[in-house]
């Protein structure tokens, strides 16, 4: 059936191969920028990734006015207005965000603050209340799963009022993302794994929720069958270039799609799990994907069953009788988690991970229904359904 | 032959096509109904949502779990109509009027009068409005996620079963008796405050 109304939107540039570094500097020349931040972690900056980036401003008439390496895990408010001090102190004039999606979000809401001229991140909080372009912001992703470089929204937690401030304008949006192979390639295989899980999520999220639409579907298609190529030819061998660059843009992709068809029950499911529990995103996305997608097969075996082809391949396709594809994809899922924990241990359930108590679920069913991607779900469900999945998913 | 048969399937398949756009261009055209339709409407909704949280244990569950003196509204942009409610006391809401007395926690924004008007005469369920980026959400997700639960709950009491099944991505198991008994005391207390002002 065809979809009788969708909106669809992605202004990001996306360079992609290798090389992609050595195109900063003359992206940012075409947005008038000559004086970039760096914002970065210690563990990017410890891997040596950082490295790659100076290399690629040698030689260009342009060198990094600061690097800040510093941002924490668990990054704040008063980290964003830390970074945008000296950002103001250098005088730069854009960013460069090199890490993984909670340092992609420290560094949207550094954008904010330095282009609006502010100290108070909380007053810019809220869908829409940015008016205006921000600064030349370029994103460098270091992991393949979280598809923050394509999209609009970014959450920092306050410390000081223990809430999560979340942003929505799409001025957040970057002007670049940057996938080169280089970034990924010292990435650990069982993070290498989750995060893959997590862009394969927002693939199969997008492609089966209540707003898909024709444009998000091809991306999420693509995504998918990047994924299910790529991810074992790299966990066997984590110097493939190529391999790495095409999980690097399969998470790109399922970042597209997903920012334009939204997310949902695995999702409501995982935000739910790494509030309560801590635990990865990436993880989280891993545990609840076949579940969830049996609890919509009744109603949407049809479109589950579409995925057979970007996840098993034409031959698995044409073998399986149509109304048996839902299931079939279901189960090629089950059996790349099963791959994945007899490679790295990337737990299959809720048990497995060893950080999760029975008596959690009632209090995980309940919050799981009162996050916002649970709208998106095309089957309804209830504190009774969302039980059941846990229990299912224990 | 067989060319001409696939370009009659094609003919037939756009005629239908043509038919349906058709028929959508006729419903969105901005006819004087709508806009007292819409007005109407969320005078309704705003009365059966206050009656239903008098009668029905399942909404009343979803308004305890929100904060105390919670203020909400829905709206059509960029003019109205709207309705605001707030909580009242531990397990009601109470319908305030189109016009709130203060800035309200949680806003619901139809982009246009036309998406309300989808939605309200049933035609696009409030999932769908999401989806279809027709409806905004200013405010507390988890709050909102909680007052479009007992939006679906209300639906599911007073609209006739083939219509709520439209607006709605399931029909709760409602057993008759209690649908009937549910729905006649939220009509009776709808019908009253209407009248009664």
């Amino acid at each position: 059936m065809s979809k009788s109304f969708y909106e669809f939107f992605c202004p990001v540039k996306v360079v992609a191969g290798n090389a992609a570094l050595e195109h900063i500097p003359h992206e940012l020349r075409t947005l008038s920028a000559e004086r970039p931040m760096v914002i970065t972690d210690k563990g990017v900056h410890g891997a040596g990734l950082i490295d790659h980036l100076l290399g690629a401003f040698k030689e260009s008439g342009m060198t990094i006015v600061d690097i800040y390496d510093d941002v924490p895990p668990d990054s704040s408010t008063q980290v964003v207005k830390d970074i945008a001090s000296i950002y103001r102190e250098k005088q730069c004039d854009s960013i460069i965000a090199v890490g993984g999606g909670s340092l992609i979000d420290t560094s949207k809401g550094v954008n904010i603050l330095v282009s609006e001229d502010g100290n108070d991140l909380s007053e810019f909080s809220g869908v829409g209340v940015l008016k205006k372009p921000l600064k030349p912001f370029f994103v460098v992703p270091t992991t393949a799963g979280t598809g923050s470089e394509v999209t609009l929204v970014a959450v920092i937690s306050d410390l000081e009022k223990g809430v999560k401030l979340p942003f929505t304008s799409y001025f957040l949006l970057p002007n670049a993302a940057i996938l080169d192979p280089r970034m990924t390639l010292t990435l650990p295989p069982h993070i290498t794994a989750m995060t893959a899980m997590d862009a394969l999520t927002h693939a199969v999220e997008a492609f089966t929720g209540l707003a898909k639409n024709p444009i998000s579907d091809a991306y999420a298609v693509s995504a998918i069958k990047k994924i299910c190529e790529n991810l074992i030819p790299v966990l066997n061998e984590p110097d493939n270039a190529e391999g790495r660059l095409e999980l690097a843009q399969a998470s790109t992709m399922a970042g597209i799609a997903f920012s334009n068809s939204m997310v949902g029950f695995v999702h409501s499911l995982g935000h739910s799990l790494g509030a309560l529990c801590h635990l990865p995103h990436g993880l989280c996305m891993n545990l609840f994907l076949p579940y969830v997608l049996e609890y919509n097969l009744e109603q949407r075996g049809d479109v589950i069953g579409e995925l057979l082809l970007p996840l098993a391949g034409a031959d698995l396709y044409a073998r399986t009788p149509a109304a048996d594809r839902g299931r079939q994809a279901i189960s090629t899922i089950r059996t790349m988690r099963d791959e994945l924990y007899r490679r790295c241990k990337l737990p299959r359930t809720l048990s497995e991970t060893g950080k999760v108590t029975k008596d959690q679920l009632a209090k995980l069913a309940e919050m799981a229904l009162d996050d916002g991607s649970i709208i998106m779900n095309p089957v309804e469900v209830d504190l009774e359904d969302a039980k059941a999945v846990l229990e299912k998913a224990w | 032959m067989v060319f001409d048969s696939f370009e009659q399937s094609v003919n037939s398949k756009l005629n239908h096509e043509e038919v349906q756009q058709m028929k959508q261009l006729q419903q969105l055209d901005v006819g004087v109904m709508k806009r007292p339709y819409v007005a109407l409407m969320m005078n309704v909704i705003g009365r059966a949502l206050q009656a239903a949280s008098q009668v029905d244990s399942v909404i009343q569950n979803e308004v305890r779990r929100l904060p105390s003196g919670f203020m909400f509204d829905m709206r059509a942009l960029p003019t109205g109509p709207a309705f605001v409610m707030q909580k009242k006391g531990e397990t009601e809401l109470e319908f305030i009027g189109s016009n709130a007395p203060r800035p309200v926690d949680v806003s619901l924004k139809f982009k246009h009068l036309n998406h309300a008007f989808l939605v309200l005469s049933f035609q696009e369920g409030t999932a769908q409005a999401f989806a279809n980026d027709r409806l905004l959400v200013d405010g507390e997700i988890a709050d909102t996620m909680k007052l479009v639960r007992c939006l679906n709950r209300m639906e599911s009491l007073i609209l006739p079963k083939i219509i709520a099944e439209r607006a709605l991505k399931r029909y709760p198991d409602l057993a008759l008796l209690s649908k009937i008994a549910g729905g006649g005391r939220i009509y009776k207390q709808v019908v009253s405050n209407l009248i009664l002002g």
